[in-house]
Formats: C-alpha cells, structure tokens, sequence
C-alpha cells in the first residue's frame, strides 16, 4: 500500500459551463476527497485555471490527472508536491473588539481591513497551519466569522509548463496545416 | 479516427434558414444517411423539417429511446460510420442514457441530438424538461447545449469531429426549442482539430524501440487484439505485424473477427469465458503485448496475477488507459494503424512454432472436454453451443453476428467463428441486456449487403421486444435466433456454482414468443428437437424478410470454461 501525500494539482482549461463539475466527479468516482480548490481565468486570455489540493497516493494522483486530461475542454494538467510549489492561503477574521485582540492582531502580522466600534476584522495569509493558528488564538475573545480560502500555488521551477505545452502545440498545428498543404498541392 | 486525418478545412456557406434546417444540413455535410429516432413536444420543429429531406436522410421510428442509440450502435460498429440519433427532451433524452453509457464503454461513435425546452424555461422545471446536459457528463464523450440557432452548425462541427477522432465515443448535442425554431445565416466549417483535446497522441520512437527489443527477445510472446484495431482500420497492419514477429494472437470479446478464427497463430479468445490457451497459458508468457485493448476485468481476471511472469507492452490510443489496470513495461500511445507499422518496421522476423503448437495442445484438450460435449451433447435437449454452431454452418462463418448479453453471447462468441473484421456487434463492457435486438436492426442498415444473425435469450428480447414493431414498420430483414432456456441462464449459472443452486428469481415464465412473432409480421419457427434444427436453420437463412427461430435449448446449460470472477486467469475451469 503506497502512502498518501499532498499534491497541488493544477488544470487549465477553456471556460466551459459545467466543467468544474466534470472534474470534481474524477475524484468522486476514485473516492478522493478535494481538500481545496480555487479556479479563475489564467495569466492567459480565455484559459480556466484550477487549483486543486489533494491527499492521495502517487499512483492514484497519475490516474486521476490522465482522466481530467481526457475531458475534451482541458488542455493540461500538472501534479506538484508541495515542495516544488509557493502556495497560499487567504483568511479573513471578524473578532469582537478588545484591547489584547488588538495587540494579538499586530504580533501575528495581519492586515486590518475594517474597524467597528465593536469588531474588526483582520486578514491573513499564509499556510493552513498559520491562518488556522491565528483562528485558534482569536477563538477565546470571540470569532463571530471565519473563512478560508483554497489554495492558490506557482511553480518554483523556471520554466512555464502551459507556455511550452500551447508553443508545441501550435508548433503541431502549423506543422500538419503545412503537411494538409502541400498534399493538396501534389493533388 | 479513420477520418480525422484526411479531414480538410471546408467551408459551406448558405442562405438563412432554421436552426432546425441547419441541423439536418449540417448531416448532410457531414456524410449522414441514417437516423434512429423519436419525435416529441421539444423536437417537433426539427421533425417537421426532416419532412422535406426524407429523400435524402433516412428515419427509422424505433419504439423507445434506448432502442434508437443501440439501433445507431449497431450501425456503427459494422459500418465504421458515426451513429446519429435525434429524441426530445425529458424521458425521451433520459430514456438513451443506458445507450450513451454502453457507446461510452465500448468506444462507439455516436451523436445524439436531443429536444429541450425553449432557453428562456431551462432551469424551471418547465414541462419535460431535464437537465440532460448535467445528467449525460458521465456517460458521454462530450456534451453541449445549444440555445441559439446561430450556434448549431459549430456545435455540430465539433460534435462529429469529436465522436470520430481519438478513441470514438458518444456525443449529447441538447438543442432548445428556440434555437431549433429561430433562423440564422447558414455557414458550415468542419472542425479538424480543437485546442484543447489531442485526439491522437504521438509515439515515442525510444518507446518503440524498446518495444521491438522486447518482442525480439521474447521467447514465449502472446499478442492480445482489442477492438482498438477495427477502430483503427488496422487489420492489415495487425496482420503484417503478426506474420514478420510470429507471434501467436488472443484478442478480446470486442477484439473478434480482427483477425480470422482460422488465421494460423490465432490462438482464441481471451477472459472468463474465453479459450483454454490464451487463459491457462498467461503465466507462461514472458512477453504479452497489448493492441487497443483495455484489460478489462472480464480479461485479466486478478490483475495482480495477470502476465505475472511477463513483461507487457501496451498499444493504445487513450493515454488514461495506460497503466489504469495492468502496469504497462513499455506504453506505445499512438493509433494503432500508424504504431503497428512502426513496431512492424523495427522486428525481426522470427517463428514461434514450439511455443504455437503448445497452444494446439491446449485446443485438443479444450475440445475434447469442452467444445465436443457442447457441440455434440448427449442429452435429449439442444445446447445453446449446437445451435450456435449450426447457424455458423448455414452462413460458412459469414454473416454479421449481433449478440444479446448472457449466456448466448459467449456461445455465441465461442461458436460462431469469424472470416473478417466487423462481423460480431455485441455489447461487451456495459453489459447491457436488451442491447441485441436493436442493435441488430441498426447493423443491417448499416451493412444491408451482409446477413444479420441475432442470438439473443428469452430474458434480454423481453427486455426491447416492442422493437419488433421497428422491424416491421421498416421492413428490416434480421435473423432473430432466440435461445429460449425460460431463465435468466448467466445468472442461474452463477447461481448454481456460487450461491448453493438457489434460484432466486431467475426463472422466466414467458409469453408465445410464436404468437408475438406473427403479430409483428414475422416468419416464425419454434424448435425443440436436434434433427429440426439444421432444416429450421436453412428455413430462416432463406426467407427474405425478418425471421424469428425460437430454439428451446436445454434449461440448465452452463458456459465453461470458466474464469471465477476475480481469480487468476490461469485458474481457468474446464468443468
């Protein structure tokens, strides 16, 4: 039995309605659960981008990431482990105001993004174990709400995986158009 | 796949016209024939518009939805074409769902287009409506809905371009009722390729090498043939592969009549009810090699067992298939067509003779202890395996065979034997009984030049039996061989060698199947005794319409050898 990992899986697609559930059911039928996911169009123009935590083996991440890559609207998909990715999470606070809430605020280097007359509310970014840290020390002088968001990773490698991808593509395209050409031409 | 390639760029620009015209244009220009459906309240306008083309597309009404998708089926896998089909919304959309799951399983090719209600109810629960593309996500190859009439001609593009290319499968096109009735400049331009989807991936040359080193090397070799090469129009490369490597060849249920039953290394069929060989001899391979095929569980039995002692080489189209069942040493992706030259191109020629004839050896015992009996029995009753083998006689191993699901499907596979490709229409991952019957009325309009034979049990015809009526309406010339056993005979079976004999709701207490015959103006004989059989069987090869034999075979027949489920392959049982 192989062991399970976290893997930060990112999928790019075109912005199809329904998509989104297309790939979360691969994980359902393979019983994987989804502990994050974030989604928004891409550095690229009309490209989807889909940020995707999961804890599962290697093999069955290879698996899952074959099948997403089957759908007909994506156009690729990569695995990373948590240490080839910088990764990020964003949580928003609303603690009932107090004096050591506010001196706890300042020694965990947040944000302030409003203050009322009886709550503030604080951001912060961060890893999981940290926002969830903050969450835990906040509990005590009251959390009135709480929300984390997925996460959202890139890559530390140099190289730009989906450039490359779209680059050979196209580098396929021109080279089969030419290919249709010129048997026309000998036609 | 066989036509992406020489797919070219061509635009058709026409007058306005409705969405629904433009649907039944966009056929055309994409070479349909035929279409398999049902009218309804969401697709009276496309209806009403096929009214000025039936010179041109022919409409076979079936009686219920999942008899147009199996009817389209059928005349896909003989024709190699894609299968279309056109229901309307609500239950008729929901009826074709068992349909788009076998397509999906077994790679066919097919486009369905459905009816929905006007765009401005989508999402009211508006009457029939469904939301079929929400739905259909898990049993087709891709899906869209169409709401305005502009966008029919790309959505059809693409929908073509998508069930053929790659490995084929289904395609849901939902078209509201407003799109169908609003109006649009035609303009047609057939898709050749789609950013985000490679259809075929490409080989890679160290793989194939490596592959040829392999098949070079190996001394107890084993090819195993999926349908993947009939989808692939590659039997000639299959067969230029097999005689330069000498290598003996298994193929799958899907895999049959790829290569000929007599063809000197074909060694049967593999799976659980398939050839002694092929089956008890996995574990002596050193090398086996995959050709479109999937390892399906009803293939390799305990994947953890299966070619434990061989390397495996893998061929196949779809790169999620690699590795999914069984760890393939050497992954070939590619169309098998343009990787079968290739490896070809790299062998060396060589025999196997020795390792062959240890097959043969396995042949001679299989038949004495399990084909004879089941072909010469010595009770009073006739055997499924008989009755199989004496229509293979009448039609000398020609003829398209359609199967239902059980029992009659694996005689009839064990039995028929094939002289060329496309000739067994069967439904092999999904496992859908009633599959038979219409698909064996799309199979003959799909190869009208070739006899039909349907095997089919009393349990699977009763399942689409109203499709009868499409026989009828449409004069459609089918054999229909029904091997009645009054049970559901797999299951029965399984439940004699696993659940202690206890027939739980597996006995059939049927209707005058002669009575349902001539109400739907079909010749008909019954059989019962062996010495009718070949003169019933001239009888029905002869007439010149649809002719129902009704063979009443032994009650209690089992299929063997036997794969348990779950077990090593090499475990296979004789009796």
């Amino acid at each position: 039995m192989e062991t399970e990992q976290e893997y930060i899986i990112t999928v790019f697609s075109e912005n199809k309605v329904g998509l989104l559930s297309q790939i979360t059911t691969v994980f359902t039928c393979r019983n994987v659960n989804i502990e994050s996911l974030t989604t928004s169009e891409s550095a690229l123009q009309g490209i989807h981008k889909f940020t995707i935590v999961v804890r599962t083996t290697p093999e069955t991440v290879q698996k899952v990431v074959r099948q997403i890559e089957k759908k007909i609207d994506v156009l690729k998909t990569f695995v990373y482990t948590p240490e080839e990715v910088v990764q990020q999470e964003i949580a928003l606070y609303k603690v009932t105001r107090s004096n050591s809430v506010e001196q706890l605020v300042r020694r965990h280097n947040v944000r302030i993004l409003e203050i009322d007359t009886d709550y503030i509310v604080v951001e912060k970014t961060g890893h999981k174990e940290e926002t969830q840290q903050l969450f835990r020390l906040l509990q005590p002088y009251g959390v009135q709400q709480f929300v984390r968001s997925g996460t959202v990773a890139v890559i530390k490698s140099r190289r730009e995986l989906l450039n490359e991808y779209l680059e050979e593509l196209e580098k396929l395209r021109r080279e089969s158009e030419a290919a249709a050409s010129e048997t026309e031409k000998s036609n | 796949m066989n036509s992406s390639s020489d797919e070219t760029q061509q635009t058709v620009d026409g007058p306005r016209m409705t969405g629904s015209q433009a649907l039944l244009e966009s056929f055309l220009i994409e070479g349909v024939d035929t279409l398999f459906g049902y009218p309804g309240g969401a697709i009276i306008p496309v209806y009403d518009a096929l009214y000025d083309y039936r010179d041109r597309l022919r409409h076979i009404l079936v009686r219920h939805e999942q008899g147009a998708v199996h009817a389209a089926q059928g005349y896909a896998r003989v024709s190699g074409r894609v299968g279309v089909c056109l229901v309307t919304s609500g239950p008729g959309a929901t009826n074709t769902v068992t349909g788009l799951a076998d397509a999906l399983m077994d790679s066919t090719p097919l486009v369905l287009v459905t009816g929905q209600v006007g765009s401005s109810l989508l999402g009211t629960d508006a009457f029939q409506e469904t939301n079929f593309v929400g739905i259909t996500q898990a049993v087709t190859k891709w899906n869209c809905q169409v709401k305005r009439a502009e966008e029919i001609p790309a959505a059809m593009a693409k929908a073509f371009y998508v069930a053929r290319s790659g490995r084929p499968g289904p395609v849901v096109v939902d078209i509201t009722k407003d799109a169908q009735c609003g109006s649009a400049p035609f303009h047609y331009e057939k898709i050749t390729s789609i950013r985000s989807y490679v259809p075929v991936p490409e080989p890679d040359p160290a793989r194939l090498d490596e592959a040829a080193r392999l098949i070079d090397e190996a001394r107890r070799p084993l090819a195993m043939v999926g349908q993947g090469v009939i989808l692939g129009n590659a039997e000639a490369e299959l067969k230029a592969f097999l005689e330069k490597s000498g290598v003996p060849v298994a193929s799958t249920l899907l895999g049959l009549s790829a290569v000929p039953t007599d063809a000197p290394q074909y060694v049967g069929m593999l799976g659980m009810h398939g050839n002694y060989g092929p089956n008890i001899r996995n574990r002596d391979c050193d090398l086996l090699i995959a050709i479109g095929m999937r390892f399906d569980d009803r293939v390799t039995g305990s994947p953890a067992h299966f070619g434990e002692n061989a390397r495996i080489i893998h061929l196949e189209i779809d790169p999620a298939e690699i590795g999914k069942i069984i760890h393939a040493d050497v992954p070939v992706t590619g169309d098998v067509r343009q990787t079968l030259p290739q490896l070809t191109e790299r062998i060396h020629k060589r025999r196997h003779d020795a390792w062959i004839a240890g097959f043969r050896d396995c042949d001679r015992i299989e038949q004495e202890r399990v084909i004879r009996p089941a072909l010469h029995p010595s009770g009073p009753r006739i055997h499924m395996g008989e009755a199989v083998d004496t229509v293979a006689r009448a039609y000398a191993n020609d003829a398209v065979v359609v199967t239902d699901v059980g029992q009659q499907q694996m005689f009839a596979a064990r039995y028929f034997g094939f002289r060329r490709t496309r000739s067994l229409v069967t439904s092999g991952g999904l496992g859908t009984m009633g599959f038979g019957l219409p698909a064996a009325i799309g199979a003959k309009l799909g190869a009208p030049d070739r006899d039909v034979v349907l095997f089919v049990g009393d349990g699977g015809l009763q399942m689409t039996i109203q499709e009868l009526g499409t026989i009828f309406q449409s004069k459609i010339p089918v054999k229909i061989v029904l091997l009645n056993n009054s049970f559901l005979g797999m299951v029965r079976q399984w439940q004699e060698l696993f659940y202690d004999s206890r027939y739980s709701f597996t006995e059939l207490v049927n209707p005058d199947f002669g009575m349902i015959a001539r109400a739907n103006g079909l010749a008909y004989r019954c059989v019962e005794h062996r010495e009718e059989l070949s003169d019933a069987v001239a009888e029905m090869k002869a007439a010149k319409g649809a002719y129902l034999l009704e063979v009443r075979v032994d009650r209690q027949e089992n299929v063997f050898p036997m794969v348990p489920a779950g077990a090593p392959v090499a475990e296979i049982r004789l009796e």
